[in-house]
């Protein structure tokens, strides 16, 4: 391109010119108008009063300290920290494990694969309406066995509650990730696992010395839509239980919403959600720190 | 990889997989099944066995209470966000691949750096905009944000896609006189179709199953969404469970008909950009 330029400067026809600026620009303003400032915007608004109906009025610094000090949000935060743990130690090796099932040639396999998908066709307003049904503890699942059996409340029972929605969240999400693992196994090329057979490798060392290493980017890639996914995850809690039982499963996003549309609180809203976004962005890097260095050792466990 | 499987099956591999295909089929199960039932059977009817009365009677309901209505919304704002964002898309990613001027560079650079804006951190602003605008409680409210949140990963798959194009083409068509549009049209639009239809099919299901900007940018129920009318019907039918779960059943079968009709586009759509 750039040799292209030079051999005909400063051509006068537009046409042979390259493309001008205005094909970006309808693409520019939706982008700028509506991702761009409301990101700007969501930084200002944490720094004001404002009830969601009248007009904002400027606060300071007060609302953070307020909000950082309100022990309601450091509760939000730390049950932030276990679902987004949590919910990646269960969706992880289910995922990976998943993908590598399914990415064998045999029918059974195939089918099985056909049937994991599934999840993937509802919303997940959806899900959590099917799983509110069935977990709940007089009518749903409970009653299908003899009496006691599984009459938990799970998503009444403020101790259980988080882990039961952590379960339905991995129930919608591991499809996904298991279709990711799959197209990453398959471009495993064949001549390795010849090789390690050769070798004498057996099933469990091919896994730990040809798969997991060839997956290494595709580990890195699911893992950040993974965690940084589930910090921000929303609609699935929110139809399930709503945040409660009490504040059980009030996690950051919803501390958020409830803030802000419920109690009508934009300020202290904005504040976490500029929380979401600054966490956000810090696990990105840092999980891309991480992944450069362990991409290295990886690769020399490959090798060894 | 063949041989590997031929020497011995992995049973403890399929028993695992087995394990997740009654985890995944259960709640599907229990979900048709219910949405058979006939009200009252729901509170004495074993959950996971069949009906001893199947009736289509919650779907009626569910029919008769506007489904056809947040239906037509949702398509409504699915084709228009993803036609305005495949057009707007094409459009920039044609001007950022092919102008090579740092104008360009730097705008590709500002758009990719919207891949880490989570939508739901925007909502508060995105709400105060809206409000602002008139647009408040209009499906016009969700198909703006939709396509803006939709631009930085629809960019980042089409500009892929119109790199790998020959410089040779669009040396040779403008050596013939042609204007951009002309090669934006008989180019770059044939030649990247398959990229196309890949961010197609995951916006589409993106704006498909939106849930949280329904419910903060919408109120009435002429203006519902599907995913959001789940949700409300949850409320009005309260404890006529069946009825809620033929209306979550229904909102399925757009999807599964997809899913039917293009089991692999809908694959590669799904994982978008992220299976390379």
């Amino acid at each position: 391109m750039l040799h292209r330029r030079e051999a005909e400067p400063a051509q006068p026809r537009p046409a042979r010119q390259g493309p001008p600026f205005w094909l970006a620009v309808p693409a520019l303003a939706f982008f700028g108008l509506f991702a761009l400032l409301p990101l700007g915007g969501v930084a200002v608004l944490s720094f004001m009063e404002w009830d969601g109906l009248g007009t904002p009025r400027w606060a300071g610094a007060e609302i953070w300290l307020d909000t950082l000090a309100d022990p309601a949000t450091r509760a939000a935060l730390w049950r932030t920290v276990v679902f987004v743990v949590v919910s990646f130690l269960f969706q992880a090796p289910v995922a990976l494990l998943l993908g590598v099932f399914t990415a064998g040639r045999q029918r059974y396999r195939a089918a099985f694969a056909v049937l994991y998908f599934l999840p993937l066709l509802f919303s997940s307003a959806a899900i959590g309406i099917v799983f509110r049904s069935l977990l709940d503890p007089n009518f749903g699942l409970s009653r299908a066995f003899s009496p006691g059996t599984l009459s938990t409340n799970w998503l009444g029972d403020p101790d259980l509650a988080l882990y039961a929605v952590i379960f339905v969240v991995g129930w919608a999400f591991v499809p996904f990730h298991a279709l990711l693992y799959q197209a990453g196994v398959r471009q495993i090329p064949a001549s390795l696992y010849e090789a390690a057979t050769l070798d004498g490798a057996g099933r469990w060392q091919q896994f730990r010395y040809v798969t997991l290493p060839q997956l290494r980017y595709t580990i890195v890639t699911s893992s950040t839509l993974m965690l940084v996914g589930s910090l921000t995850y929303f609609d699935l809690v929110f139809v399930l239980t709503g945040g409660g039982p009490g504040d059980a499963t009030r996690i950051l996003p919803l501390d958020m919403y409830l803030t802000g549309f419920r109690s009508y609180q934009m300020g202290p809203a904005s504040v976490i959600a500029v929380l979401l976004v600054a966490i956000g962005l810090a696990l990105s890097l840092f999980l891309s720190r991480v992944s450069g260095s362990g991409r290295m050792q990886s690769q020399q466990a490959g090798a060894a | 990889m063949r041989r590997r499987i031929r020497e011995t099956p992995n049973a403890l591999g399929a028993l695992g997989g087995l394990v997740w295909v009654v985890v995944t089929i259960v709640p599907i199960y229990y979900l048709v099944l219910t949405s058979l039932r006939r009200q009252q059977d729901y509170y004495i009817e074993n959950p996971l066995l069949p009906p001893a009365d199947p009736t289509l009677d919650a779907y009626r309901l569910v029919l008769e209470n506007d489904f056809v209505r947040y239906l037509s919304n949702s398509l409504i704002v699915t084709v228009a966000s993803v036609a305005v964002i495949l057009t707007v898309s094409l459009m920039a990613s044609y001007y950022l691949v092919r102008a090579g001027t740092p104008l360009s560079r730097g705008t590709l650079r500002l758009v990719l750096l919207g891949l880490a804006i989570p939508v739901q951190a925007t909502i508060i602003p995105v709400y105060y905009l809206i409000v602002r605008l008139g647009l408040y409680d209009s499906l016009v409210a969700l198909i703006l944000p939709a396509i803006a949140f939709a631009i930085p990963i629809s960019v980042l798959i089409i500009v892929n896609f119109v790199r790998d194009i020959p410089a040779e083409l669009f040396e040779s068509m403008r050596a013939d006189g042609a204007g951009h549009g002309r090669i934006l049209l008989a180019l770059v639009l044939p030649l990247s179709r398959p990229a196309l239809l890949t961010v197609g099919i995951y916006q589409a299901l993106q704006v498909w199953n939106g849930f949280l900007f329904p419910l903060i940018l919408t109120q009435s129920s002429s203006v519902r969404v599907l995913p959001l009318s789940l949700w409300t019907y949850q409320g009005q039918f309260a404890v006529n469970v069946p009825a809620v779960l033929a209306a979550v059943t229904l909102s399925a079968l757009p999807v599964l008909a997809a899913f039917v009709v293009g089991r692999r586009q809908l694959v590669s759509g799904l994982t978008a950009g992220f299976g390379k």
